[in-house]
């Protein structure tokens, strides 16, 4: 009994010894990282340090509280001989450790106000983004330019099945970043087109809900150049797991290089694309671009082979509509289906992807309906033709 | 009393238990009502154990091995409903039912067909929730706090059946809490004044008003998610005119109350532990009643802090972060008082105060990072990562479960008669102590390292710790089987006579009858000094 005693004596001490040990270890990304980050805004700083007075506070009462237990379970073991006493109340020691812990919670309550003053302030920001969550990307508009993109994941899915060899940023790495500039106070504007998303950069100790149909706001000023890594924190269906947050900190000067030349490229692509109006493409082409586009917007629910999933995500493989209704094809993929997770694609793609999706979706898997979708009919639908 | 004159018609009828299937199907006895109730709470613990195994199965490495994400959503949600629904309230209603009648000095529950009745509900609500899993479109993958419109609009078909067990299970708990109620007001032994009952009897006392103030809340909410799905309402659809945050407010309204239902009892149960144990009366009983009160009263107040990252008004952020913070007043108050308890008594240390002292202290870090979790700022790192998980197993298993295990092992002589295998039990005791470590702890690392929860796969940094979680945990399910060895063996009443006492510390009503107390007890009502 005694060495049963002593092994779980040791036991706890040791792990609470432990604790402030592991909480001074340095904030690195790496496999045994234990504590919060940093991070690298003013304001992330300041919920590190509150994090940590909360942490030294719980740790004192713990040692205290624990320290008063083990001595008594020590040293007042019948084992020993002792005679129980017969005290079972005293109000002045009652009275005291309800005062002295209010004391102590008056204490944390004042950083901790001034903190989240600071956090909800959003008033004058030099750059706004609106963010915009949708199953399973974000959407990314900057207001102040003409700028406005989807920013997906990038690991390959081969990783995820554990066919090819995991890389370093797995799971944390998209195709398009947002960009903000550093020293800048940054507004971010956050909803959702469908479920409850919620954007979250550990970097900046922001964390925000993307509530469909309402914005929410919160900001941001980073103090170093860098890449921020974070995730959706709100379960958000199927592939939440899947849809990560990446941003990059630029120096003002290079951060508007960049936006201008953003604003170049997608000038030039609405160009293009009224171009591609008077055009005709293959089968080929559009097959081709189309497996591409499928992969990477259709085919999370609708699953690679066409055949989604039974009761969630209807197949396309051997679909009515697929086969023979184009016109009800390219207006569901164009405006979605409301009142199901069927989004509307005509904002996300371009012309030429949806009728290269589209086409795809009408010949593979066996529909083989010959027919070709081109840019025009996509265009004609959304005009209203 | 008519109840009374009940029973002794009743005895005229039967004479000792009826045997058979028909004895626990038809049975209206407290005792007999309490052990099914333990039952299936123990088998709704081992079935919700398991899908904690596949959850944990997945995430022992990086990348998708053994299901698909969609399937691992369903096992997350269910497996939280399961151990809240299924085995953590039950367990405390089953205990209520063995105990509260015997430490109040009265011969049954005040309603004893409600009690059949609310026990036999039980089965069907969980029948028709694991068989949701099998329709086509698989089971709820919400989330057990099902947020819309992920419940509503994007669910699929078998949100019907969800929302269907949901109110089976309401049903049940609000006919329990009646039940209790009931009993404790109108059935108390002569002289058995409020400020002599035992608290095990005020914690439930005071759980079950909570019960029968909230159940109904969430009978709302469920109501309103199926409205919204199949009906065409808008409760929380924007595009309708409603609000989706709405949702939220409605859910944790019914479900911090929930947080206390399923703790309150377990302070309860510590409260009759460490005094039998330590040979001392328990220190300051009446503050005890009151921290009770205050907490169960503070619980209406705080809900808003489960949701903090929703959006809401400065001002309200405010308010909900301090209300919080006030929670660990009362709640010190009760750590406190038990360690005066133990201060100069004459300490023993047989299973339950093993498990009675484990709860103390691994309840009390649950309760600390609760109090981090208080503070709104930081909070907005903490929220929906696992150090939001390593807290609420911190209080549910080792805090709720660990208290349900103490309970068992301190009243399970008086109910078989006979001795618990002691080796086993500490086999099970130091088994689990180590391996649910393990399992929990290093979460609260993960989680402020940044792992969100309720994902299936995870960036590679988190990766040494998932294997060392998933080992605590397939460690921690395994340890459970001791507990089932040990529980159908005392069921075949194996082991040494005890004698009425059983603890040499023990005192109350209950350990004056005999052991194992008799199928009918107190059919004169005891006289209490």
């Amino acid at each position: 009994m005694k060495h049963v005693l002593s092994r779980a004596l040791i036991f706890v001490l040791s792990s609470l010894a432990i604790l402030p040990v592991l909480a001074a270890s340095e904030d690195t990304v790496d496999a045994y990282q234990l504590n919060l980050r940093k991070g690298v805004t003013d304001i992330s700083g300041e919920v590190y340090d509150l994090h940590m007075l909360m942490f030294i506070i719980c740790v004192v009462i713990a040692v205290i509280v624990f320290g008063a237990m083990f001595y008594s379970i020590l040293f007042h073991r019948k084992s020993r001989g002792v005679k129980p006493a017969n005290f079972h109340e005293s109000v002045k020691v009652e009275i005291a450790w309800t005062i002295i812990p209010f004391i102590i919670l008056i204490f944390m309550a004042i950083p901790a106000t001034n903190t989240l003053i600071a956090m909800e302030d959003t008033e004058s920001a030099d750059v706004t983004v609106l963010v915009t969550g949708s199953q399973w990307k974000w959407h990314y508009k900057y207001m102040d330019n003409d700028v406005s993109f989807y920013s997906i994941l990038a690991t390959q899915p081969e990783q995820i099945q554990n066919k090819f060899e995991k890389g370093q940023n797995y799971l944390l790495e998209v195709d398009r970043p947002l960009v903000i500039p550093t020293g800048k106070k940054v507004r971010f504007l956050v909803t959702s087109d469908d479920v409850i998303h919620s954007w979250w950069v550990p970097d900046f100790a922001v964390k925000k809900d993307a509530n469909p149909g309402f914005i929410n706001e919160a900001w941001t000023k980073v103090n170093t150049p860098g890449i921020y890594r974070g995730q959706c924190a709100e379960l958000c269906g199927k592939d939440h797991g899947f849809m990560p947050v990446v941003v990059i900190a630029k120096e003002p000067a290079e951060y508007d290089a960049w936006i201008a030349k953003q604003e170049d490229i997608q000038r030039k692509a609405k160009e293009e694309e009224q171009k591609l109006l008077a055009m005709n493409m293959t089968m080929d082409e559009l097959m081709t671009t189309g497996e591409k586009v499928y992969l990477s917007a259709c085919a999370a629910c609708h699953m690679p082979n066409g055949e989604g999933l039974p009761g969630v995500f209807p197949p396309l493989k051997g679909s009515q509509m697929v086969k023979h209704d184009m016109q009800a094809h390219i207006d569901i993929v164009v405006n979605g289906k409301s009142g199901t997770a069927m989004q509307a694609f005509g904002k996300q793609l371009s012309l030429k992807e949806l009728a290269a999706v589209i086409t795809y979706e009408r010949n593979a898997w066996g529909n083989s309906t010959g027919e070709t979708v081109q840019a025009k009919d996509v265009n004609a639908l959304m005009n209203g033709q | 009393m008519s109840t009374v004159t009940h029973d002794t018609q009743h005895d005229a009828h039967h004479h000792g238990a009826p045997t058979g299937i028909k004895r626990w199907l038809f049975t209206t006895n407290h005792k007999d009502i309490g052990t099914l109730y333990l039952w299936f709470a123990f088998i709704m613990f081992l079935v919700g154990g398991a899908m904690a195994m596949v959850i944990r199965a997945e995430l022992f490495q990086p990348g998708l091995q053994i299901v698909e994400p969609d399937f691992f959503n369903q096992m997350t949600t269910v497996h939280g409903l399961i151990m809240v629904f299924g085995a953590v309230m039950p367990a405390f209603t089953g205990l209520a039912n063995w105990l509260v009648p015997m430490m109040i000095g009265a011969p049954d529950m005040a309603l004893p067909r409600m009690n059949n009745w609310s026990f036999w509900i039980l089965p069907f609500a969980f029948i028709i929730l694991l068989s949701s899993l099998f329709v086509e479109g698989g089971g709820p993958a919400f989330g057990w706090t099902f947020y819309a419109p992920l419940s509503t609009t994007y669910s699929s078909d078998s949100t019907a059946l969800f929302v269907f067990s949901v109110h089976i299970m309401g049903a049940s708990s609000i006919m329990g809490a009646i039940n209790v109620i009931v009993t404790i007001f109108n059935m108390r032994a002569p002289g058995m004044t409020w400020m002599k009952m035992p608290l095990f009897v005020w914690t439930w006392l005071i759980t079950a008003f909570l019960l029968i103030a909230v159940m109904p809340v969430l009978a709302g909410a469920v109501t309103m998610v199926l409205t919204d799905k199949y009906f065409g309402t808008s409760f929380f659809d924007a595009a309708g005119g409603g609000d989706p945050v709405l949702f939220q407010h409605i859910f944790w309204f019914f479900g911090h109350p929930e947080v206390y239902i399923m703790i309150l009892p377990a302070f309860g149960i510590i409260s009759q532990i460490v005094p039998t144990f330590s040979r001392k009366k328990l220190f300051g009983y009446a503050s005890m009643v009151y921290a009770t009160a205050s907490i169960a009263l503070l619980s209406f107040i705080v809900w808003a802090h489960h949701m903090f990252t929703v959006g809401m008004p400065l001002a309200a952020e405010l308010f909900f972060m301090m209300a919080t913070m006030l929670i660990s007043v009362p709640t010190g108050v009760k750590v406190f008082n038990w360690v005066a308890t133990m201060w100069r008594g004459a300490l023993t240390f047989e299973v339950p105060m093993l498990f009675a002292l484990a709860f103390i202290v691994l309840f009390t870090i649950g309760g600390l990072s609760g109090l981090m979790l208080a503070i709104t700022p930081v909070d907005f790192q903490y929220h929906d990562t696992y150090f939001v998980v390593a807290h609420f197993h911190y209080v549910l298993v080792t805090g709720a479960v660990f208290s349900i295990m103490a309970a068992v092992y301190y009243w399970l002589p008086k109910w078989t008669g006979k001795m618990f295998d002691v080796t086993l039990a500490k086999w099970h005791f130091w088994c689990s102590l180590i391996s649910v470590n393990v399992l929990f702890f290093p979460m609260h690392f993960i989680g402020l390292a940044g792992m969100p929860r309720r994902i299936p796969d995870y960036a590679l940094q988190f990766a040494d710790f998932n294997k060392w979680i998933s080992i605590g945990g397939f460690a921690f399910g395994l340890s459970q089987l001791i507990f089932l060895w040990l529980l159908i063996k005392a069921c075949r009443k194996e082991g040494e006579a005890v004698s009425p006492q059983v603890w040499e510390g023990a005192e109350g009503l209950e350990w004056e009858l005999p052991s194992p107390a008799p199928y009918h007890t107190f059919e004169t009502p005891p006289v209490i000094k």
